[in-house]
């Protein structure tokens, strides 16, 4: 997030889009409800499902699952022709505006309106509110970023934040929720292909030198590695042999489960290290049994970048060990020896690498709970608000987008868009809110959200068992008719291994963030005695 | 004006403008007794128990939680009027009150028995009617026992105020008041969100997290401050450890991202910790089958084969994949057993998904 929890309050509208907030983030929800119920902010939320936060909204906005872009494009419009934009901040922290609205002069909100399916005046209206409120947050989550398009969706709310001029400043901002835990943190941390800790590309040799002296290496890799998605695709042509996987269950959180199956059985050797033996472990060669968030010392760094503490309550079951442990016995059968991994001395090293988090120590870290990057010395108060004075890299660049598809419509055969998330007592692959008893209780079983009417023609009720069938698989649910999804839309939470959504999703990746379509795939469903001649899949 | 300077107790105290007496108070360290009061909410003053003295206002008794702190004000919070009025409201609070902290759930953590303790109510003055509610059990998280209720409306207004979804209300009147839900519904019929708001503020037992009944008294667990392992926001709670089980986890107010105040997963979504479901030893498949074996055994081979891949096919044959669950600690060295030891960087996680 560029701006922080607290800061939210402040702002005198907030955009919710591609969010289910109260369920996924409960937390910002809450601020989110307290800017409206106490500040009378204005919240617009766009997003195809009645969620819980239309009723505190001002105006809900129920736009087509992957028509984003032509939305932000059309309110953007509204803004630019009705001189709504504040000129001051294009001039003078931003470049690119002029081309960025050449693109945008063809996207008049009646155009936006065949995509989007919204009509003309709520754009407008949409438009005005969000570009005269005197602040206006943007909060967005996996609904803007699971998408073939995901990162035009997010360089659009970049362009509508700028254009406005609401960035840099207490209760504004484009901020974007992580969706567990640590994402924050494991990205911070270089656990992604082509960067070190801190962001530090892995293609600068002084970068690669810095990290060569610390770690006692001769050379490190200088090339890009591999993300997950094409990790699974190298993995089915053969060229990654080995993977090794720490807490991570795939198998129910990736698209296309028979795809990745297929990898994994196609591996010379899978590790997997977890808490449990989850789907993904079961097709492990060696499974190594791992400490729990309460069972260890360490930090993690949440949404709005503060790094706090994790500590250990309680003794691992049996033999389970801490992760650090495990990872370091490997490094050292190979010969490498990692030296202190206890969390404190794993912190003072990360400090000394990594600029961001350089004054962030455990004893600081007792002292003030919580320290928030970038937080660049010991003497540092951490940074609430990013980009107060200039962007990082310089002037704010308007990008230009132009609206594309998602890469699945619906069709004659798969007439439905499935677009899939979570609920509020569940928790990403259900490994563990699966296993407390009163949540399971509360929610046991998963469901297809299916609206009256394509029920009604379906012929399909309440608590009915259908197939729901991709062009990629089947899953066999009960059913939940309810207003709460628009016609032509159903939604399935993916925490259900026994009927995992995630086998029906499209593998269709973004271009730059490899980030699949998780949020659009045409479907269709199949009721009565027909269903059961589809084979289903179980995670 | 940036400061304003009052007398509380004898003492000057600084405080800034818009503070109430009670938080100017806290400032400089002087506990004013409340009932009603929780940091989250807005002021109330309904139960009177912090009424405090400040010179030149009438009778004088103002409710400390309610009233701004004002620029020479003379205030006394321990007199022995004040201690006698909070008394009189302790012993009819206690007048229909169960007294069974024998067994309460919420002894040792009830603002009501810390206030009886305090001032010396052992048994009430006033003999009265005393209410027979049933326990409401109507779900698996949250038990409401009307007989502790106290009335101070902490819950109905948590629901409201913080959460925004306003479960309860005060239904009935005079002596038959209670806060219930729309015509007695269970929860599990309402809107509620099982965040456990309600249960965080009742300062009596009258609404009790079901999971941990029983499992341990507040002085009976070590509490250890950590940070909710679900989702990104980051609340930070205190779990209460009792015989090397986590047996229940509470909020510690105004710290955090939550300030106290949580989702349904992570005040009760402990209970995976300690599920059989766990794994406890190293598998390694043989003959097709995921069988235990040691430590040695299983690191051995998981160096080996990573080893030989990169021997024969080179390291970028190998790939890893990081967990957004585990520490940053945790990542960092996965990351660098990766580049440094390996010599790839295919490592990635699931920040996609
Ligand atoms: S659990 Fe939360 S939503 Fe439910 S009644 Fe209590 S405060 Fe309200
Ligand atoms: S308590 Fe709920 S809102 Fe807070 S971090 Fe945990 S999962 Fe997120």
């Amino acid at each position: 997030m560029t701006n922080s929890l607290e800061d939210l309050e402040q702002a005198a509208c907030i955009l919710v889009i591609g969010s289910n907030t109260t369920e996924a983030h409960p937390i910002v929800g809450l601020r989110i409800k307290k800017a409206v119920m106490k500040n009378d902010c204005k919240l617009i939320v766009a997003e195809p499902r009645r969620i819980r936060l239309c009723y505190y909204a001002d105006q809900w906005i129920r736009q087509m699952p992957g028509t984003d872009v032509a939305l932000l494009n059309g309110m953007m419009n509204v803004i630019l022709s009705e001189g709504l934009a504040d000129e001051e901040f294009i001039r003078e922290r931003t470049e690119g505006f002029e081309e960025f609205k050449k693109i945008i002069e063809q996207y008049p909100p009646e155009r936006a309106t065949e995509i989007c399916g919204v009509r003309p005046e709520e754009i407008r209206r949409a438009a005005r509110t969000f570009a005269s409120a005197p602040s206006a947050a943007i909060v967005y989550a996996m609904g803007i970023t699971q998408h073939s398009h995901g990162v035009d969706n997010v360089i659009s709310l970049a362009n509508l934040a700028m254009l406005t001029g609401n960035v840099g400043k207490v209760g504004a901002g484009v901020n974007p929720l992580r969706g567990q835990n640590n994402v924050q943190g494991a990205c911070d941390m270089g656990c992604l292909p082509n960067v070190f800790p801190g962001y530090q590309a892995v293609t600068d040799s002084q970068a690669r030198e810095k990290f060569e002296r610390a770690w006692g290496v001769e050379r490190l890799p200088e090339t890009p590695g591999l993300t997950l998605m094409e990790m699974t695709d190298a993995a089915s042509r053969g060229e990654v042999e080995v993977l090794y996987i720490m807490g991570e269950n795939p198998v129910i959180s990736d698209p296309d489960v028979a795809h990745l199956k297929e990898a994994l059985e196609g591996l010379n050797f899978l590790v997997v290290q977890d808490i449990f033996l989850t789907e993904t472990a079961a097709y492990a060669d060696v499974v190594l049994p791992a400490a729990s968030f309460a069972e260890k010392e360490g930090t993690f760094t949440n949404t709005d970048r503060r790094v706090q503490r994790v500590r250990k309550a309680v003794e691992p079951p049996g033999e389970a060990r801490e992760d650090s442990w495990i990872i370091a016995q490997v490094a050292a059968r190979m010969g490498y020896n990692m030296g202190d991994i206890s969390a404190p001395s794993v912190m003072e090293e990360i400090a000394g690498l990594t600029p961001s988090y350089a004054g962030i120590s455990y004893r600081r870290l007792e002292e003030l709970g919580e320290l928030r990057w970038p937080c660049p010395s010991p003497d540092h108060p951490g940074t609430p608000i990013l980009h107060v004075e200039k962007f990082t890299r310089g002037k704010g660049k308007f990008s230009p987008v132009e609206y594309r598809p998602p890469a699945e419509v619906p069709d004659d055969e798969y007439p439905l868009i499935l677009t899939t998330g979570r609920v509020l007592l569940h928790y990403h692959t259900g490994s563990m809110t699966r296993r407390v008893q009163a949540l399971h209780e509360l929610d046991p079983e998963n469901q297809v959200w299916v609206n009256p009417a394509d029920a009604g023609r379906l012929g399909i009720q309440s608590g009915e068992e259908v197939g729901v069938e991709s062009r990629r698989a089947a899953i066999k649910v009960r059913a939940k008719v309810t207003e709460r999804v628009p016609k032509g839309i159903v939604f399935i939470p993916f925490h259900f291994g026994e009927s995992p959504a995630n086998a029906l999703t499209n593998t269709a990746l973004d271009p730059v963030a490899k980030i699949p379509e998780l949020k659009v795939a045409a479907v269709r469903i199949i009721a009565g005695p027909d269903k059961d001649k589809l084979s289903f899949v179980r995670a | 004006m940036k400061h304003i300077s009052l007398t509380i107790d004898g003492i000057e105290v600084i405080t800034t403008p818009g503070r109430t007496i009670l938080e100017a108070a806290a400032e400089a360290g002087i506990r004013i007794p409340t009932l009603c009061y929780d940091p989250r909410l807005e002021p109330y003053g309904s139960c009177r128990v912090c009424l405090v003295e400040v010179e030149g206002q009438g009778r004088g008794f103002l409710p400390a939680c309610a009233t701004p702190a004002d620029e020479d004000m003379v205030v006394r919070t321990d007199t022995e009027k004040l201690r006698g009025i909070r008394r009189t409201i302790i012993e009819l609070l206690l007048s229909d009150h169960p007294n069974d902290c024998m067994t309460c759930e919420s002894a040792g953590n009830c603002e009501l028995q810390d206030l009886a303790y305090e001032y010396g109510v052992r048994k009430p003055r006033f003999q009265g009617e005393q209410h027979h509610h049933e326990a409401i059990v109507d779900n698996p998280i949250i038990e409401r026992d009307y007989n502790k209720c106290v009335l101070c409306g902490r819950c109905v207004r948590i629901c409201r105020e913080v959460q925004g979804v306003g479960v309860y209300d005060f239904a009935n009147r005079g002596f038959e008041a209670v806060p219930g839900t729309p015509y007695n519904r269970p929860l599990t019929e309402t809107p509620c969100e099982f965040c456990g708001q309600c249960v965080s503020t009742c300062p009596t037992g009258a609404i009790v997290s079901i999971p941990s009944k029983g499992k341990g008294r507040s002085w009976q667990v070590r509490k250890v401050r950590t940070t909710c392992a679900y989702c990104g926001c980051g609340c930070q709670i205190d779990l209460h450890v009792r015989d090397g089980r986590i047996v229940d986890v509470s909020s510690p107010l105004m710290v955090g991202p939550g300030e106290g105040n949580h989702c349904a997963k992570g005040r009760y979504g402990y209970g995976f910790v300690h599920h059989s479901d766990r794994l406890t030893t190293p598998l390694v498949r043989k003959e097709g089958e995921l069988v235990p074996a040691t430590w040695e055994e299983a690191l051995g081979l998981v160096a080996d084969r990573i080893s030989k891949a990169v021997k024969e096919q080179g390291p970028d044959s190998v790939a890893f994949l990081a967990s957004a669950r585990c520490t940053n600690e945790e990542n960092y060295l996965f990351q660098k057993l990766a580049r440094a030891v390996v010599g790839t960087n295919n490592v990635d996680h699931c920040a996609r998904l």
